[in-house]
This record gives C-alpha cells, sequence and structure tokens, in this order.
C-alpha cells in the first residue's frame, strides 16, 4: 500500500493507483478532460494530452497530469493550488483560442465537456489570439465530423480501435495540423466505418455529431398529406427520461408515447411489436437450422449469429465477408416495423406507400445508415423514411414546449404497438437472445417453459456464455457485445473452433441501451447498468412474455404472412448480405 | 477503400520486407523505411498492403506516415535532393543554399521537377555537423556547400542517365 497525502489529507491507496483515482477516492474531484473511464468495462482513455488534470507534486518542478502520474509513497499532491488553477486557465483558454466559438448553434451545446470545463473555470475572455484551424465538414449517412471542434482527446480513436476494433480512426499529420480522421483522410463514408456511433457517444465537444433529421420530422408532421407514424426502439423508454432531469433508469414507456401523440404523430406504434416479429422468423430459422444439424446435415451454416444491429452487420461485411451466410437473414425491428408499415398497414388505411412517413426513434445512430440501406427501399420510396436517436427526440419534445414530466402516461396505437417482454429486452445485451430461447424453446420441445428469466444470459460481461437445456439437447449459446469481443467469437467461427450454436452479438457495450444515440453518460457506467435493469423491469411487468404469444403478431401472420419464413416473410422481413472488403 | 492494384511484383517486395520483420506491428517504422526505400514513396495503395500485413489498421498506417516528415506518399524524383536544416548547417547559410535550389530548379520543397530528374526537400541533421552546410543528393554527401555550387551539383546529375 501507498500513503500520501491530498490536499493535506492523508489517502491510502493501492500500487498502481493513478493520483487522479486517490484523490478521487476521498472526494476530491480533479477535472479532466480527455480522460475518460468506463468502470467495470476495462475501457480507459488516458493520453494525458490535454494537461487539464494537472496537479503540484511537492518537490517536482514541473505539474503533473493526475491521470497519468501514479502515486507514490510520501507523495505530496495540491489538486487546486493557485498555481495548479492557474495552469489549468491556461490550457483550457489555449484549447478554447483554436475552437469555433459558435456555441449558440453547435448541436452539443449543453453537453459540452469543454463548455462545461471553460464555465467551471471561469474563463471569460481568451487572451490567445492565433491561427484557427480549418478542416472541411464530413458527412455521412449517421455521423457528422466538425473537425475543427476536436480538442485530440482521442476517445473516439480509442473507442474505435482499442474496443470496437474497426480502425477506421487515427491520429494523423503532426502539430497544429494533427486532426483525428480515417486513413488518407477519406469521408467517413468511404472508410470502413460500421456508424455505431461510440466515438459519438465519447466525443466531448461538437467534433462527431449525429445526422440531425429532426428539420425533416417537423416538415413531414406539418405535411397535411402524409400519415406519418413512429416506431420507438425498446432502449429509448429506458433512457429518455435522462434528457429532462429523470433519475437514469426511469421507465417512460407511457410519457414517450404521449409525448409522440402531442408531437402530431398519427399512429404512435412499438418497434417492440417487431422484435417480436424478429424472434418469429429469427427463431423459426435458429430452429431449422438446429433441425437439420441434428438430423446430420453437415452443409448446415452454424452458429447462427443475431442480425438486429446494423453496425455489426455492417461490421462483418467489410472485415469477415467470408462469414456472410452464418447471420440470420432475419432484417432488424426497425426495418421489418418498415416493411410491415408500409405494406400491412398502408394497406388498412388504404394509403400508398409514399403517403405513409415512416419514423423510428432509436437508441442508435447507425440506425440512420441502415434505413437508407438501397435493398430496405421499393422504387426509391424508404421503409423506415427517417430515424431519430433518443437525444432528437429529446429535442423535439423540449422544441414544442411540451413538459415531459407531467405528462400522463398513455399506450401505444394498435396493431403494431403491442408487445411481449421479450421484444423489450431486445434492448440490452443478452436480450435478444433470451427472447429467442424463450420461444424457440416452446416451438422445439412442443412444452411449456419451466421459468421466463434466465439469469445466465444476463449482465455486463463483455463475453458471456451459457448452455440452455431443451428437454435434453444443450444449446450452446454465446454472447458478445462490443465489437472487439464480437471478432473474437468470429475468429473462432473461422477457425472452426466455435462450441456454440447461436451467437447475440451487439455493437455497443451494453447494448442497445449503450447505443451512440442515447443521452450522453459522460462515462459513467452506472447510468448504462440502471437502463438495464429498467429494461428488465419491463420485462417482469408485462403480461406476455413470449413474443409467439403477442396476440398482434398471431393476426399479422393469420392475416397477411401466413407463417414465418413463408414467402411474403422472406420478401418482406429477409435479407442479403454484402462482401464490402 | 481503394482497391490495391499494384503489381504483383511490388505486393511480393513488400510482402518479404514486412515478414523480415516477423510481421510485427512495433516495426512499422523499419517497415515504411525500408519499402521507401526501395519504392521511393509510400502511396495509399501500398500502406493498405503494409496494414494488412502487420495486421494493423491502415489509419494507424496512414497516421505514422504523416506524422513523421521523412516519409511521402508523392513520387520522388531520379535523384532526391535534401538540405540539411538543422542548427549547425543553418547557421552556416543553409537557408540561402535552399533558395537556390528552388531557384535553379524553379520548384518548392515537398516537390519534383517536370521531367522526373529532381525532388527537393529539408531535412533534420545528418550528423555530419562538421561539413555544415550539407546537402544530400540520393545517398552521396556533398559538404560546405554554397550557393554558387549549387548550379554545378545540379549540372552533375543532368549528365548522368540513372539506367546506365
Amino acid at each position: 500500500m501507498i500513503n500520501l497525502i491530498v490536499d493535506n489529507k492523508p489517502v491510502v491507496v493501492k500500487k498502481g493507483t493513478t493520483v487522479l483515482q486517490a484523490a478521487s477516492s476521498i472526494g476530491i474531484e480533479i477535472p479532466t478532460l480527455c480522460h475518460m473511464k468506463l468502470e467495470d468495462m476495462d475501457i480507459e482513455n488516458k493520453p494525458g494530452g490535454c494537461r487539464v488534470c494537472v496537479v503540484e507534486v511537492m518537490g517536482r518542478k514541473n505539474l503533473a497530469p493526475a491521470c497519468v502520474t501514479l502515486a507514490t509513497e510520501g507523495m505530496e499532491v495540491k489538486t487546486h493550488s493557485i498555481r495548479v488553477v492557474n495552469a489549468r486557465r491556461t490550457v483550457v483558454e489555449l484549447i478554447l483560442s483554436d475552437h469555433p466559438a459558435d456555441c449558440l448553434i453547435c448541436a452539443k451545446s449543453g453537453n459540452c465537456e469543454l463548455q462545461d470545463m471553460a464555465h467551471h473555470l471561469g474563463i471569460r475572455e481568451i487572451h490567445y489570439k492565433g491561427e484557427q484551424s480549418t478542416y472541411r465538414e464530413d458527412t455521412s449517412p449517421a455521423i457528422i465530423r466538425e473537425i475543427n471542434k476536436c480538442i485530440m482527446c482521442r476517445r473516439c480513436e480509442m473507442m474505435c480501435n482499442e474496443v470496437q476494433t474497426v480502425g477506421v480512426l487515427s491520429a494523423v499529420n503532426r502539430g497544429f495540423n494533427a486532426v483525428v480522421a480515417p486513413a488518407f483522410e477519406m469521408n467517413l463514408d468511404h472508410s470502413v466505418c460500421t456508424y455505431c456511433g461510440q466515438c459519438v457517444a465519447v466525443c466531448p465537444t461538437g467534433a462527431l455529431t449525429e445526422v440531425d433529421q429532426t428539420g425533416a420530422v417537423i416538415r413531414a408532421l406539418s405535411d397535411p398529406s402524409k400519415t406519418v407514424i413512429v416506431q420507438t426502439a425498446p432502449a429509448v423508454r429506458a433512457a429518455l427520461g435522462e434528457e429532462f432531469h429523470m433519475e437514469a433508469g426511469t421507465l417512460v414507456t407511457g410519457k414517450m408515447a404521449a409525448a409522440l401523440r402531442r408531437l402530431g404523430f398519427n399512429y404512435v406504434f412499438d418497434t417492440d411489436f417487431a422484435a417480436d416479429l424478429t424472434i418469429m422468423e429469427e427463431g423459426t430459422e435458429l430452429l431449422g437450422r438446429l433441425s437439420a444439424y441434428m438430423k446430420g446435415d453437415k452443409n448446415v451454416k452454424l452458429p447462427i449469429l443475431t442480425s438486429c444491429c446494423p453496425a455489426w452487420v455492417k461490421f462483418f461485411e467489410h472485415q469477415f465477408p467470408e462469414l456472410k451466410d452464418i447471420p440470420s437473414t432475419a432484417r432488424s425491428p426497425q426495418q421489418m416495423f418498415g416493411a410491415i408499415a408500409k405494406t400491412y398497414f398502408a394497406e388498412k388505411l388504404k394509403l400508398k406507400r409514399e403517403e405513409l412517413v415512416v419514423v423510428s426513434i432509436m437508441p442508435c445512430v447507425a440506425k440512420k445508415y441502415e434505413s437508407s440501406r438501397e435493398e430496405f427501399s421499393m422504387n426509391g420510396n424508404p421503409d423506415v423514411d427517417y430515424a431519430l436517436t433518443t437525444r432528437e427526440l429529446a429535442r423535439l419534445i423540449n422544441l414544442a414546449n411540451i413538459d415531459f414530466r407531467t405528462l400522463p402516461d398513455e399506450n401505444f396505437d394498435q396493431p403494431l404497438g403491442e408487445s411481449s417482454g421479450a421484444g423489450v429486452i431486445f434492448g440490452t445485451t443478452g436480450g435478444v437472445i433470451e427472447a429467442a430461447v424463450r420461444t424457440a424453446y416452446e416451438v422445439f420441445t412442443g412444452k411449456p417453459l419451466p421459468r421466463l428469466d434466465f439469469e445466465e444470459l444476463r449482465g455486463m460481461d463483455g463475453l458471456r456464455k451459457a448452455t440452455i437445456d431443451f428437454n435434453g439437447t444443450p444449446i450452446n449459446i454465446g454472447i458478445a457485445h462490443g465489437l472487439g469481443n464480437a471478432r473474437k467469437l468470429l475468429e473462432e467461427i473461422k477457425a472452426g473452433t466455435s462450441e456454440f450454436h447461436a451467437i447475440e452479438i451487439m455493437s455497443c457495450p451494453g447494448g442497445c441501451i449503450g447505443g451512440g444515440g442515447q443521452p450522453y453518460h459522460h462515462g459513467d457506467v452506472e447510468i448504462l447498468k440502471k437502463r438495464q435493469r429498467a429494461i428488465y423491469s419491463e420485462d417482469k411487468n408485462k403480461k406476455i412474455r413470449k413474443s409467439h404469444e403477442n396476440p398482434y403478431i398471431k393476426k399479422l401472420y393469420e392475416e397477411f404472412l401466413g407463417e414465418p419464413m413463408s414467402e411474403k416473410a422472406h420478401h418482406l422481413l429477409h435479407t442479403k448480405y454484402f462482401d464490402r472488403s | 477503400m481503394p482497391k490495391i492494384k499494384l503489381a504483383e511484383k511490388t505486393i511480393e517486395l513488400i510482402k518479404e520486407i514486412c515478414a523480415s520483420f516477423d510481421n510485427k506491428e512495433g516495426e512499422l517504422i523499419n517497415v515504411l523505411h525500408q519499402v521507401q526505400s526501395k519504392l521511393g514513396y509510400l502511396p495509399a495503395e501500398v500502406q493498405e498492403v503494409i496494414a494488412r500485413e502487420l495486421n494493423m489498421s491502415v489509419a494507424k498506417v496512414y497516421g505514422v506516415v504523416t506524422f513523421y516528415s521523412f516519409f511521402t506518399m508523392k513520387p520522388q524524383g531520379e535523384f532526391p535532393i535534401s538540405i540539411c536544416m538543422g542548427t549547425a548547417c543553418y547557421v552556416r547559410g543553409a537557408e540561402q543554399v535552399l533558395s537556390e535550389f528552388k531557384r535553379q530548379l524553379k520548384i518548392e520543397v515537398g516537390q519534383t521537377t517536370a521531367d522526373g530528374k529532381f525532388s527537393l526537400s529539408s531535412l533534420r541533421c545528418v550528423g555530419a555537423c562538421g561539413l555544415a552546410p550539407v546537402v544530400m543528393v540520393g545517398e552521396k554527401v556533398f559538404g560546405r556547400v554554397t550557393s554558387p555550387q549549387v548550379l554545378k551539383i545540379i549540372e552533375e546529375y543532368k549528365e548522368v542517365n540513372v539506367e546506365e
């Protein structure tokens, strides 16, 4: 153990503890900007680059960055001495001297860590006038890069390389010209970017943001010739409240439906309904492959991989194209919803598909890209017209002066608004496969499940595995969240050493609850855990908890689709993948 | 991502160089050095092969290439001319020598003459400070260069045909 003194208070810490952690352990918060640590997730960014966390170490000539300075025996640290405060203000002033002062119209204003820091340090004037970076803006289907707002904290680079192993972003060039960019400074849409949005989720400033589609949605809502319907993804209801200063993990399903109705959506539906539909298709596909495998068919592709996550789909299309026949062909819930809305539901309303506008509310920025994929459109009219993030929905609600906190709880509309608990848990890592197990088990064994909660599939570990007994047949299930973890399972499949029958993959740490379109967590993993608990509690409180028992799903098959994997279902609910390597 | 359009021979050469460093990511700078010395420059396609061989992202390779001024993505002249701008050379008039090269060749630093003969770059200290100011043409070192000597050096290489 190491004894040191921080701001005249004695502290005892383990060897290897940084000064930042040591101070934090006794309640002294040293301001940081580039540093970010997601506790329990093994995700940390500490390049020691921004110098905001500098502290005075007695006996040392220079100030030391607390995030990368290890505590040593007998060390005496001053975290907020006048010398430190002066240096900190200078550092932030220097950062601001090369930062556009357009806070008034910046997408990140109010959520910007640099803005907060300038405010915290009481900076009212920037004494340093010098050259300003002028780097072109890069717009892709999902993410906008405004590199002039980059402070080179390198968090995005860490997420993109170490956590997601996508490897699109790197620091390039030198000195004043240094920027974080894709190879050859190409635009994101030419790169292998998956649009997972984890770079956006951790960016402290407005350098990386989602493509804002609120304007387009407002125009659609104010167009009397359009019927505008909305679907809401499972993870949104567990996080939207945070944007209105509600405690993390507060479920706002009813208020969200009420708010959407007040915004003028003609029908308020639920992506959870489409999640149940996904289970019907994906579960049937899984059982089909499993039965063939059991009967000794050597050509059957196992394990089956889930295909709900668009960033994951793009990841394997770029990085593992040789495995593109392994994932389920089932479209994601968002796209299943869009396809059903623009056929089944449009027919019910006697509308042409062009007269119906489908808006999704997603915890995700990749969903914007997914909805723009050509195969998810007919004659140039997309199945899903606009995909807003949770944050964008909050902006719309604020814009319409809706007092979210006092809204009554309202229900979704029918027929695309009913869902089972299985549909709800799609929003967290482990949820899709648990939902699939609940249905596949009963179909496979012909017996009711003895229990509904599969604790062995839940949790936050990046890689998890469990064996579920299908009445004498052991089914090995793997779960990965974060694309770096997914890569490990894919390498096993490639090498022919995978032990699994089915694998669930979600790109974002935590699954959709930690999606790139969710309210900013600012490095606080507790928020993700609370959202996860909220999702499971919504499941627990549902009357129907298995997808195949959702009465509106049954009706949809009776009235329209026939049965799972039917020709019509294939046409509307399944897709194919492309080699993008 | 641009598809790789290099000659098979060039790809093999890059693979050999990477293999000679055990395809280790940590050897990237050495690999880049050797490949540039063989090919003269490091175009995008070359960086993609290196990234694949060393099992790292091409963005990281590009990051290193753009960080060090020694590496270049533009083809160099037959005779790359480098003028040392290190402290010793600088104080003994390297800047005047450099401007004389620019004037004679009608190019700026980082450019190549239209006939592809000469390219111009500046570098920092070649460790021959006793000979300051130092000019390198390819591997050959010229010491105590003065502005009037510049034209003579250029003329000397204009005669040479590299194919012979």
